[in-house]
């Protein structure tokens, strides 16, 4: 299991998935407590390329031996690369939450937008109120 | 109302177990992660938690025969120091519940009982049963462990003076493990060998460690609900409220082995020769899906287009490492290889029959 760290250098929601910027593009997971939540993954289904996603609405699910739930955008924008390795090895979750689980890359409809997110302290204060 | 806490809350905690609510208790759902308890018990052996389980007791005169009348299997065939699984039904057939009953003697009998209807079941027995025995809900005088696995037997000896590869399956002895008074059931829920353990609420923290600790070099390991689930589903062992329940009757839930028809009389017997001369129309099967997805509880099934059925319980199964599921269906989708979809997130998704259970140990 990966530890409960929250990289510097990503900006976060109060859904549980990050972001990091990749030129003008962003990269998008979930986090370390999310996958702690979630237990063993099992199953990820993410959309394909090309298809716009909408800031707090679902792109995808993640499904662990339990439980199904769904992965929210953290901003509006379209598709532009789909992690398919990880589906075929979607234990990645659990392990490398910040790396080889990177799920989806997205053109921000605006810029600014990650910016706008929760940065690393903030969002660890968030979970911290989580219990 | 606060979920009900068992004898072994502060060991779960202190061993690092996910607490969730389940059934009224607090519970944990896993401890090291669902996969790795799993496939310990299928490889070792697990230790759980299951004192939410209820235990209601008839005794004194006419006790067998009273019981009897009430479950759809027969005391009659089985020995003093046998447990027999059965379906306590309501008129119509369906499940009130599905138990173990433990056969002391023809005046004692202990019936193990879902946590999720203990309330419900021991009501329904004292309005249904004649009158004679005492009917008593003993469930806050028992805690109960179960240990699983290929190694459980092995392990668990190390603790007794008692042969206990001498019990047979769904056989009982009372015993002393690490010198506690136990009822020491060759029963369980997981599809492996091992025992389930009745033992003092006062005991029951002290036998957990000392399990623990004599399985530890076997490695043994505590287990939570997860695993139990998906351990239950590959044995196809059905969850009350998932599976079966009081609109499903044993026959539709392919479970008509523990239907004793030859028994004079018992609740819901008339409705089951009814079923059976006609004809189920709907039945419980196991199945795998062919393309991607997981089935899961309450997703419709579908022929041609069309809702025909639902799944009652699914998973990932991490033995098999595909897509496992049961669900009801009509007569016509039952044989082995038959097709139909599941209805995944509005989207169909091929599904086959398959031979169940899905897992059998060798």
């Amino acid at each position: 299991m990966a530890d409960l760290s929250y990289p510097e250098d990503l900006r976060y929601t109060e859904d549980h998935e990050w972001a990091r910027k990749d030129g003008d593009e962003l990269v998008i997971g979930i986090t370390a407590f999310a996958q702690s939540q979630l237990g063993d993954v099992v199953y990820v289904d993410l959309p394909d390329v090309g298809k716009d996603v909408k800031a707090g609405s679902d792109f995808g699910v993640v499904e662990s031996t339990k439980a199904v739930s769904e992965l929210l955008s953290p901003v509006n924008g379209t598709v532009t690369a789909r992690n398919d390795a990880l589906v075929d090895a979607p234990e990645a979750v659990n392990e490398d939450p910040y790396g080889k689980a990177w799920m989806i890359k997205v053109k921000p409809a605006d810029p600014g937008a990650f910016d706008a997110l929760m940065d690393a302290k903030a969002y660890a204060a968030f979970v911290a109120k989580q219990g | 109302m606060a979920p009900r806490r068992t004898p072994l809350y502060d060991s779960h905690v202190r061993h690092g177990g996910k607490l969730v609510e389940f059934a009224g208790w607090e519970l944990p759902v896993q401890y090291e992660g669902v996969i790795a308890e799993h496939k310990a018990v299928r490889e070792a052996a697990g230790l759980f938690d299951v004192s939410h389980m209820g235990e209601v007791v008839f005794e004194g005169p006419g006790a067998l025969e009273t019981c009897n009348e009430l479950v759809t299997n027969d005391l009659n065939k089985a020995a003093d120091g046998q447990a027999i699984y059965a379906g306590l039904l309501n008129e119509a057939g369906g499940f009130v519940d599905d138990v173990i009953c433990y056969r002391f003697s023809p005046e004692k009998i202990l019936v193990c009982v879902n946590a999720s209807n203990a309330d419900k079941d021991f009501a329904w027995m004292k309005a249904h049963a004649k009158p004679g025995p005492v009917v008593r809900d003993d469930s806050k005088d028992w805690a109960q462990l179960a240990i699983q696995g290929p190694k459980a037997v092995g392990i668990l000896q190390k603790l007794a003076k008692t042969d206990l590869s001498s019990i047979a399956f769904f056989h009982f002895a009372e015993v002393e493990i690490d010198g506690k008074p136990v009822i020491a059931a060759r029963t369980g829920y997981t599809g492996e060998d091992g025992f389930e353990i009745f033992c003092r609420p006062a005991d029951a923290e002290a036998l957990w460690e000392a399990i623990l600790a004599a399985g530890k070099p076997d490695g043994l390991v505590p287990c939570g609900l997860g695993a139990r689930d998906s351990l239950r589903l590959e044995a196809k062992l059905a969850l009350y409220g998932n599976d079966i329940d009081d609109e499903h009757t044993p026959l539709e839930a392919g479970l008509g082995w523990i239907v004793k028809f030859d028994k004079p009389s018992f609740t819901g017997k008339a409705a089951l020769e009814k079923q059976k001369a006609e004809g189920p129309r709907r039945k419980l099967v196991g199945f795998t899906l062919t393309e991607r997805g997981i089935p899961r509880h309450g997703y419709p099934v579908l022929a041609d287009g069309a809702q025909v059925g639902v799944v009652t319980s699914g998973t990932m199964s991490p033995t098999l490492g595909i897509p496992i599921g049961l669900a009801y269906v009509p007569p016509e989708l039952t044989s082995e290889g038959s097709t139909f979809a599941v209805e995944i997130r509005g989207k169909p998704v091929a599904a086959k029959v398959v031979k169940t259970p899905f897992y059998k140990r060798k």
